[in-house]
């Protein structure tokens, strides 16, 4: 039974059994690498999507149930690679290995989305279904508040000035190296 | 884009063979650098020879475009980013100039390329420096020429050569090609720049693939595709060694989508590295992984099914209560010594088997045509891979191209090929048909090559002023030849406290496992340091003494005349807790001083002993010494009076030497590092039962196996101590402090001492 869905905004029809989880219809039907499996149980969060604004793992939808569904991945998140996560992600070097960021970043825009200044305790809750292997969470935390002041119109850096830094470094430690000459802060 | 570097004719060559100078097609310069006489104590640790094969390649095309090619594979450790940075400042071009492309796996043009065991950095620091340093000095030798001026009036910055006093400027793409004919000088001669003078090490440099990263490009091993490829799952035996007696091959061949099915068996030479199993190949993964949920096997579980966790425990308990097996190191007469302390302790800890769970899962694609094999494969020992494809397949070493493609985390999983090898396996059985395997993450997690368990027997004594003067350790480990230590299960001779107690003993014993055992991040180390860090605390305990002011003390007592070291008696070699870690006795010797300067620095910055803390919250400190990297670190947690933790923060000192390269990259490093220390000791087990993994997948319960959330991660501070060392290594040696820092502060918070992994089993309720 052929479904019909937009996905990324353009309407798609495929003819694929009925039991596929959009994940695999996504990566192996359309090309769509982007979502990531880690889990296939809901677990991970790596295949986080969205269907109609909200974030789904994807692993978990059966294509049978997605017929009309507005479905967004990440590859259509932003037309040109701009929205205000990715730019943060960047800015504050957020991955390690990579792999689980795609997913962090469609469960944090879908919290954008609904919280345009979310708290700790906000984030905590809106990520917690996203795993992060390398444990990158301290950076993420910061990627998504930065991002809200991006989306919000705000452009400056904030006062901390660096990723997850302390501050208040001294002359006995390294941990000031770089900071004057940052070439991360002159991308900025 | 992948590239491959075609060894070209050499048109210049320095003197000691350790650089080579060509043109390239089409225009510009080509640099090949070697690895130098690698420091003695670096290349023993490593394992490595220092031989003469190139260890980076530096384009320079007319355009300006510099081009580096990362030779190592990237797991998230930065190396991508890292190595080229050191080659970029010395070249003295800008960083938004370079491009970095990865290398493919060619040990004959690049030499070593490998990740495991924070090496990187120490190999590359001072070859990577100088094949800067001579583009640099090439560059200026071509406009000196072209110009007729001496070679000290020129001056570089951002890729141009400068002559001030007649006003002129040549960009180095536009002296490449002049300088592909000359002839390089000497690497070990050419001048580096003063630290001071650096613009692009010690500075933030984001990750080179982040944009790819972010925009969900195609980049892992997982996202390969090749045109009529199909895609498999292999289905094993949960019993490891375990053997396929038969299976309703026919009745799966019918399932949707599905192309091929059939059983692979190498015999026993290869079974830690080719399981017997059933392959399943299909038009799309989904298909064939559909169809192997109605696949029947009939197994041959073999001898692992009477194993279990249980069973481990009480062999090891009952071994402890006996005469040990051999002794690894004696000074001193412990036993006399603790008889005659004021203050004995005996206590004995546990350290579960956990799995590794990177969270791309286990793959490789590849194809087999014509007698020739083509992999691409996230690896971290591309050239161990290729050899136990030649060994288990009998494909030639020429006959196989491996791509190396980014990898979704490794943790020392990716050391082992076994995946590798699955796939080439497969790939056989269907010449010219391109196959993707993909595991399932219920396959990776029950065939892993785990953690193995450590059983410590301690007995440890202080005298009245409360100094330790006697420690011994029966140390219980995994084998898996019933000989000597499995992978990543010993305990070397030299490992912290050795030397630093006149009255010491280590002795060891063994249990017999049939799991498949390797090396997880700080291998060995991360579960030593919990042993011996938390012991500490015990005998500061009994001493009434701080914890940090004791391990202070403790780090004074170095002896200076200490017996000859004592060889591992017996333990084979390899058995140390792998490369680098676990001190191994090929270690170099532990430099208290260093290690004295994080404990303060930590101390300083935690406020310990300055704080005043609610019951039910405390601070607990642990250092440990692993991958020549030197860590302090100080948790503070809070358990509640249901007894669950709740990390607050960590403070974490490292003296990784004189230079951090990239300072992005090494506090998301450290942070993760430490962080996932917390994960192990919160909630980390893997239990067999009747030979088999317990645990399935990632969850929140006792069947699934709890890597670390959101809402579990903390702050971490993190703080390197500048030393007058060789920068070192950070992808391991912060983690192992982390375990028992939180153990000991859980301690602090509950008055409750844990000495058994995971801390999710400890029965923490207070009132
Ligand atoms: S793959 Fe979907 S949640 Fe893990
Ligand atoms: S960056 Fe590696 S899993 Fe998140």
């Amino acid at each position: 039974m052929p479904v019909n869905l937009k996905i990324n905004g353009k309407p798609v029809t495929v003819d694929v059994a009925p039991d596929t989880p959009l994940l695999w219809v996504l990566r192996d039907t359309l090309d769509l690498k982007g979502s990531k499996f880690g889990c296939g149980v809901g677990q991970c969060g790596a295949c986080t999507v969205h269907r109609n604004g909200a974030a789904v793992r994807s692993c978990q939808l059966r294509i049978s149930t997605l017929e009309g569904a507005d479905i967004r991945t990440i590859e259509g998140l932003s037309p040109d690679g701009t929205h205000a996560l990715q730019k943060a992600w960047e800015e504050l070097d957020v991955p390690q290995c990579g792999y689980c960021q795609a997913g962090q970043i469609m469960s944090a825009a879908a919290l954008l989305e609904r919280n345009a200044n979310p708290t700790d305790t906000d984030i905590d809750n809106a990520m917690n279904g996203n795993i992060c292997r390398c444990a990158t969470y301290i950076r993420i935390r910061e990627g998504i508040k930065r991002a809200a002041v991006l989306k919000r119109g705000g452009g400056m850096v904030p006062a901390s000035g660096s990723p997850g830094r302390p501050g208040g470094a001294d002359a006995e430690t390294a941990d000031n190296v770089g900071a004057p000459k940052s070439l991360f802060d002159a991308t900025r | 884009m992948a590239t491959t570097i075609k060894p070209t004719a050499k048109k210049g060559m320095d003197r000691r063979g350790f650089l080579r100078v060509s043109s390239i097609a089409g225009g510009g310069l080509l640099i090949a650098t070697y690895i130098p006489e690698l420091e003695g104590n670096l290349a023993a640790l490593a394992g490595m020879r220092a031989d003469f094969t190139p260890n980076a390649f530096i384009k320079i095309t007319p355009d300006g475009v510099i081009t580096i090619i990362a030779k190592n594979p990237e797991i998230g450790q930065g190396v991508k980013t890292h190595l080229p940075m050191i080659i970029a400042d010395e070249l003295d071009v800008d960083w938004k100039d370079v491009r970095i492309e990865q290398g493919d796996h060619n040990p004959a043009a690049y030499g070593s390329q490998g990740a495991g065991g924070s090496t990187a950095t120490p190999i590359n620091w001072t070859p990577l420096r100088q094949a800067g340093a001579v583009g640099r000095a090439m560059m200026i030798s071509a406009a000196a020429a072209n110009w007729s001026v001496p070679e000290g009036e020129l001056e570089t910055g951002s890729g141009v050569v400068t002559h001030r006093a007649s006003n002129r400027r040549a960009t180095y793409g536009s002296l490449a090609d002049k300088a592909a004919t000359m002839t390089p000088p000497a690497a070990a001669t050419v001048k580096l720049k003063d630290p001071k003078d650096y613009k692009i090490i010690g500075t933030k440099v984001p990750g080179v693939d982040n944009k790819k990263i972010v925009r969900g490009e195609k980049l892992f091993g997982v996202d390969v595709t090749l045109p009529g490829m199909l895609s498999g799952v292999y289905h094993k035996c949960p019993v490891h060694g375990g053997k396929v007696v038969s299976a309703n091959i026919e009745e799966i061949k019918k399932e949707p989508g599905v192309r091929h099915v059939f059983v692979l068996d190498s015999g026993p030479a290869a079974r830690d590295q080719l399981r017997s199993g059933v392959a399943i190949l299909a038009d799309t993964w989904w298909q064939a992984s559909s169809a192997r949920k109605k696949l029947n096997v009939v197994w041959d579980e073999g001898p692992g099914a009477t194993h279990s966790s249980e069973g481990y425990k009480a062999k090891a308990a009952e071994l402890a209560k006996g005469a040990p097996l051999r002794n690894l190191r004696k000074d001193g007469d412990p036993d006399a010594a603790l008889a005659g302390a004021a203050k004995k302790v005996e206590a004995s800890y546990y350290v579960p088997v956990i799995a590794h769970a990177p969270l791309e899962p286990q793959n490789t694609t590849a194809l087999f045509k014509d007698g020739k094999l083509e992999l691409w494969s996230a690896t971290q020992q591309p050239t161990g891979g290729r050899a136990l494809v030649v060994n288990t397949l009998g494909i030639k070493t020429e006959d196989i191209t491996l791509h190396l493609v980014r990898m979704g985390g490794g943790f020392g999983r990716r050391l082992t090929n076994d995946y590798m090898v699955e796939a080439a396996a497969i790939a056989k059985q269907v010449p010219g048909t391109p196959v993707k395997l993909i595991w399932t993450r219920e396959d990776d997690i029950q065939h892993d090559f785990y953690r193995p368990v450590q059983f410590h027997n301690f007995s440890g004594g202080v005298d009245a002023a409360g100094k330790v003067v006697a420690w011994k350790n029966h140390y219980i480990g995994f084998t898996t030849d019933g000989q000597g230590f499995g992978n990543s299960s010993g305990i070397g001779a030299a490992e912290f406290p050795a030397r630093f107690i006149r009255n010491y003993s280590l002795d060891m014993s063994l249990v017999q496992t049939h799991l498949q055992l390797g090396a997880l991040r700080a291998p060995g180390s991360n579960g030593i340091a919990f042993a011996v860090q938390c012991f500490i605390d015990e005998l500061a305990g009994a001493a009434g003494k701080d914890p940090v002011q004791f391990r202070l003390d403790l780090l004074s007592q170095w002896q200076a005349d200490p017996p000859p070291p004592a060889p591992p008696a017996g333990a084979p070699a390899g058995g140390g807790g792998g490369r680098g870690g676990g001190g191994g006795g090929g270690q170099p010797q532990f430099d208290a001083a260093r290690m004295r300067g994080v404990l303060e620095l930590v101390a300083e910055k935690s406020n310990w002993g300055k704080t005043t803390l609610p019951k039910g919250t405390g601070m607990g400190v642990a250092f440990h010494y692993s991958h020549l990297g030197y860590f302090a670190e100080v948790v503070q947690a809070t358990v509640s009076k249901a007894g669950a933790i709740k990390v607050d923060k960590v403070w974490c000192a490292g003296d990784i030497g004189s230079q951090v390269i990239n300072a992005s990259h090494a506090e998301n490093q450290t942070q993760g590092g430490v962080l996932d220390g917390l994960a192990e000791a919160l909630a980390q087990e893997i239990t067999i039962d009747k030979g088999r993994v317990v645990q399935t997948n990632f969850g929140t319960t006792a069947t699934s196996f709890q890597l670390l959330r959101m809402r579990q991660s903390c702050p971490v501070e993190v703080h390197f101590l500048k030393s007058n060392n060789n920068p070192t290594g950070l992808g391991e040696p912060m983690l192992p402090p982390a375990v028992p820092a939180l153990v000991n502060a859980v301690f602090a918070a509950t008055g409750k001492r844990v000495r058994s992994l995971p801390l999710s089993k400890a029965d923490l309720k207070w009132s």
